[in-house]
């Protein structure tokens, strides 16, 4: 069973008490407790389950604008009362930093509302095996699939966050996550692809059969790919593809990389960023929604911000210390984004696929090539080659190349925005991009 | 060493016959107990920024029959928590039956000392060393804009207990330590990132002229990239440099060879064995057993001894890198390549140290050779598709080839290639070998382990280049 709200708060008190004991002038802490249970399936048999129960402590003490921090997994008292005298004293020796503090009182949350986050629903390790029985039949269903790996975890997590303010605050959330990762085979080639659906309650999953159809489709259609010529082209961004913009812009707006000078979107607020048609939302209150939060990893409030509007800059993604040092207030996004997405374009997905007679569709890109300092983006891609609105061929061995800051200025996006990951996007198409192939 | 059983209600003798009492029925499986202690300070923009000190503790009970792995963890190393395991272990294994393997490979050789770096030296030294790092580079040059420098160390600990009491213990040291720096010049921004690290400890990084030369290094990076041009885009030749660019290797081959993708079948490489995959005179081999380097290990997290395994010799595919799980299961022997990021993860067959032993051609001969090509020296990560063969890597610190000349250096590109015949491409080996300064982390399943490559400098005939110019 999940540790309670009770057991949490003593471990967190005993924490706070000691630490403002030994002569801490303030401290915070974070107390976690975490059981998952995940089951693998390959080619229609069991092949592991895992079972974790992973309790976590982490604390940070101040000596005025001293700070550090310590964690750890063992929740013993007598090593707790060691690990705090070890951080207190590393504090002490830790140069003064101005801008080291707890968060502002009055940002703190003081009120949580229910977001449905938590699913008590028990999906036992039978049933788990059942589920991934049936979506491994329909994703080998077709003899050019010769490998399914599948997986069901069921996750189920309760915290508690107090300072020395008396800010003590916590909640459970759940998850559930499906996974099946194919691979086909031709005369020609090997490929793989996959299909996964996370949601924070055990009836919103996807459908086995559907999961596992859906793997297998998006596999075989890979098969037997070709290298094109380098070119400049149109680009489409599949889903799951264009997400990953967003969160490159997210890392790009922290106000941490800001402070520091090292990105490409520093002193750009009231500025066009993007195309002047793109709105982008970050909504931590969003029903069971899988980055929803009811205050930062600070204790901040967080509200719905919106980041980019009609194409200009209007936040950055601020925590205490960076906001200190930029002169702004906490906008409760220490620690990230919470549900992120594009609003939705005017173009439907298969008018955005004929908008070119010729444009490449992306599904997937491999490396990290994203440089947040200059905006520099080149990464591998696979994909396919569209014509007229049709996919003709797969492609791959090739790489796309561009820059953010000319790359977000010529976004276009689809309108079929659906709400099923933390960060969200349509389909999206950036002219001018380049393709190195052969 | 640690113990494990001095604070908890369970004694040595309970863990043991438990042990003994869940995987008899198995083929294989351990319980792994771990204590790793870690420190990691911070200095960024001026200011020490962080410093953080985690100690963690817990273990992870296997049984494996078959081709089922059942693994349960925890983090408290109690009488009831590792008695749940048990049973979780067995009721996913119930109706599946094996024989145990007792049988382990055994070595007194040690490639790392047994120590703690973290407590060797004190706080207030590694404070120092970060502070003279900002300022020394700050000094340099006025077009210094940003300096973030980090010192991390760990020591982890492990005890794997087998069924019948045998057990195996290593203690490891590991540290490292990091500087980047951001330059602005007419407007322009660019950076530099150089690192080192090893299993070994603190005494020689704080020295002067060790820290110096990752400064100047990082420095001449960032400068190199100022100056940098927009990269070319398309197929053509490219000379890697040597050392660091191994992880071409790692990436292009290495995951290819892992004993796992290679029983599935999944692997561009599962059928290759005893062929050729790779030019005349290109040897390839993963070794664990070189002192201090940071993909060492004196023993697998599986208690097996690690070795140097030849992978491809003189361009034939010889050996996969197995654990005991995958080497049962294809008939072979563990490679000791059995590794995990800790406790909580379940053991996979990896990489250690790979490298591409030398040739006798000369860096200058490759660089003449070359009509229209890249130069690349240093990179950023890398990522492989394996079933695809497809993998790609991040130079950042490139230069144009024309007419057998270095030219500008050009803007951080990505390069992308086909793994089973990227090496049939080399058609140069160069004779100076280099290790790679000890900053590798290699991904895979979630899984994060320190690993280390090198290679000689070599000359690739066709790479795809993933630059903006065409």
């Amino acid at each position: 069973m999940i540790k309670d709200q009770e057991f949490l708060i003593s471990k967190a008190s005993y924490c706070l008490d000691l630490a403002k004991k030994i002569g801490a002038t303030d401290a915070s802490v974070k107390v976690g407790h975490s059981i998952s249970e995940t089951v693998n399936f390959r080619n229609k048999s069991l092949e592991a389950s895992d079972r974790s129960d992973g309790l976590g402590l982490s604390i940070e003490t101040y000596l005025g604008k001293r700070r550090s921090s310590i964690s750890s997994s063992n929740l013993l008292d007598e090593n707790i009362k060691t690990l705090i005298e070890k951080c207190f004293e590393t504090t002490k020796i830790t140069p003064e930093d101005e801008f080291n503090s707890l968060p502002d009182k009055n940002l703190l949350a003081n009120q949580i509302s229910n977001l449905n986050l938590y699913d008590e629903t028990r999906f036992e390790n039978d049933k788990k095996i059942k589920y991934l029985k049936d979506l491994e039949e329909s994703a080998s269903s077709d003899n050019q699939i010769i490998n399914t790996e599948s997986s069901f975890t069921e996750n189920k997590s309760n915290f508690i966050l107090a300072n020395s303010d008396g800010f003590c605050d916590g909640y459970r959330t759940s998850s559930f996550t499906s996974s099946c990762v194919t691979v086909a085979k031709d005369e020609n080639s090997m490929e793989r692809d996959y299909e996964f659906s996370s949601k924070r309650h055990l009836s919103d999953i996807k459908q086995a059969t559907d999961l596992g159809n859906k793997a297998a489709m998006q596999t075989i259609r890979k098969l037997s790919p070709k290298k094109i010529g380098s070119e400049k082209i149109s680009i489409i961004f599949d889903k799951r593809i264009s997400k990953g913009m967003l969160s490159a812009f997210a890392s790009a707006i922290s106000a941490s990389a800001i402070a520091r000078g090292t990105s490409f979107l520093k002193d750009k607020i009231d500025q066009q960023v993007f195309a002047n048609s793109i709105n982008v939302i970050d909504k931590p209150n969003i029903i069971k929604g899988m980055g929803s939060q009811n205050f930062d990893s600070e204790g901040v409030n967080s509200n719905t911000l919106q980041l980019i509007e009609n194409g200009i800059l209007k936040n950055y993604l601020v925590d205490t210390y960076n906001g200190k040092k930029l002169n702004l207030k906490s906008n409760g996004r220490s620690g990230g984004t919470t549900n992120l997405y594009f609003e939705k374009g005017n173009i439907s997905y298969e008018d955005l696929m004929k908008k070119n007679s010729r444009s490449l569709y992306i599904t997937e890109t491999i490396g990290h090539g994203s440089n947040l300092v200059t905006g520099d983006y080149s990464v591998g891609a696979t994909g396919f080659l569209v014509e007229d609105g049709e996919f003709k061929y797969p492609v791959n061995e090739i790489t796309i190349a561009g820059n953010f800051k000319n790359m977000f200025k010529n976004i276009i996006l689809a309108n079929d925005l659906e709400f099923e990951y933390s960060v969200n996007s349509p389909t999206m198409m950036i002219e001018g991009m380049t393709v190195a192939g052969k | 060493m640690s113990n494990f059983f001095n604070k908890s209600d369970l004694t040595r003798k309970d863990a043991d016959k438990l042990v003994s009492e869940t995987l008899n029925n198995c083929d294989d499986g351990e319980l792994y107990l771990e204590e790793s202690k870690s420190e990691s300070i911070l200095l960024d923009d001026n200011k020490i920024k962080s410093s953080n000190y985690s100690s963690d503790l817990g273990f992870g009970f296997r049984a494996i029959s078959n081709e089922v792995v059942a693994y349960s963890y925890s983090n408290e190393i109690s009488k009831d928590s590792l008695k749940n395991s048990s049973e979780n272990l067995k009721s996913t294994l119930k109706s599946i039956k094996g024989t145990y393997n007792h049988e382990i490979p055994k070595s007194n050789k040690k490639f790392y000392e047994d120590i703690n770096p973290i407590e060797q030296k004190t706080l207030d030294s590694k404070l120092e060393v970060l502070n003279k790092v900002n300022e020394f580079l700050r000094k340099k040059d006025g077009s210094v804009k940003q300096v973030t420098a980090s010192f991390a160390g760990e020591q982890k600990s492990i005890e794997i207990i087998r069924s019948g009491g045998e057990s195996l213990t290593d203690v490891r040291p590991l540290i490292r330590f990091n500087v980047s720096v951001m330059l602005e010049k007419n407007g322009r921004k660019e950076t530099g990132v150089y690192g080192i690290g090893g299993r070994q400890s603190y005494d020689d990084y704080l020295k002067n002229d060790y820290w110096k030369n990752v400064c100047e290094e990082a420095f001449r990076i960032a400068s190199v990239n100022l100056e940098s041009k927009p990269a070319p885009a398309g197929e053509m030749k490219v000379v890697l440099g040597p050392g660091w660019p191994a992880i071409l290797i790692h990436e292009a081959i290495g995951h290819g060879l892992e004993g796992d993708f290679n029983r599935k079948k999944t692997s561009a490489f599962h059928n290759l064995m005893g062929e050729k995959v790779a030019s005349d005179g290109v040897t390839i081999v993963d070794d664990g057993t070189i002192d201090n380097r940071r993909g060492s290990l004196t023993i697998d997290d599986e208690g097996t001894p690690t070795e140097r395994t030849v992978l491809i010799e003189n361009g034939i595919l010889k050996n996969f890198m197995q654990d005991r799980h995958n080497a049962r299961l294809m008939k072979t022997r563990s490679t000791g390549s059995g590794r995990r990021e800790n406790y909580r993860h379940i053991v996979l067959p990896r990489m250690r140290n790979t490298m591409m032993l030398s040739g006798n051609q000369t860096q200058d001969e490759m660089i003449k050779s070359v009509d229209k090509g890249i130069f690349a020296v240093s990179f950023g990560g890398g990522q492989v598709d394996i079933t695809s063969g497809k993998f790609v890597f991040n130079c950042t610190e490139a230069y144009e080839i024309n007419n057998g000349k270095i030219g500008s250096p050009i803007k951080g590109a990505t390069l992308i290639g086909d793994g089973p015949s990227i090496l049939k491409e080399v058609s140069m080996v160069g004779n100076d070998m280099m290790l790679d300064p000890g900053i590798g982390t290699c991904g895979k399943a979630g899984q994060g382990v320190p690993v280390g490559v090198a290679q000689p400098s070599i000359l690739i005939n066709k790479m795809t280049v993933g630059g903006t110019k065409l």
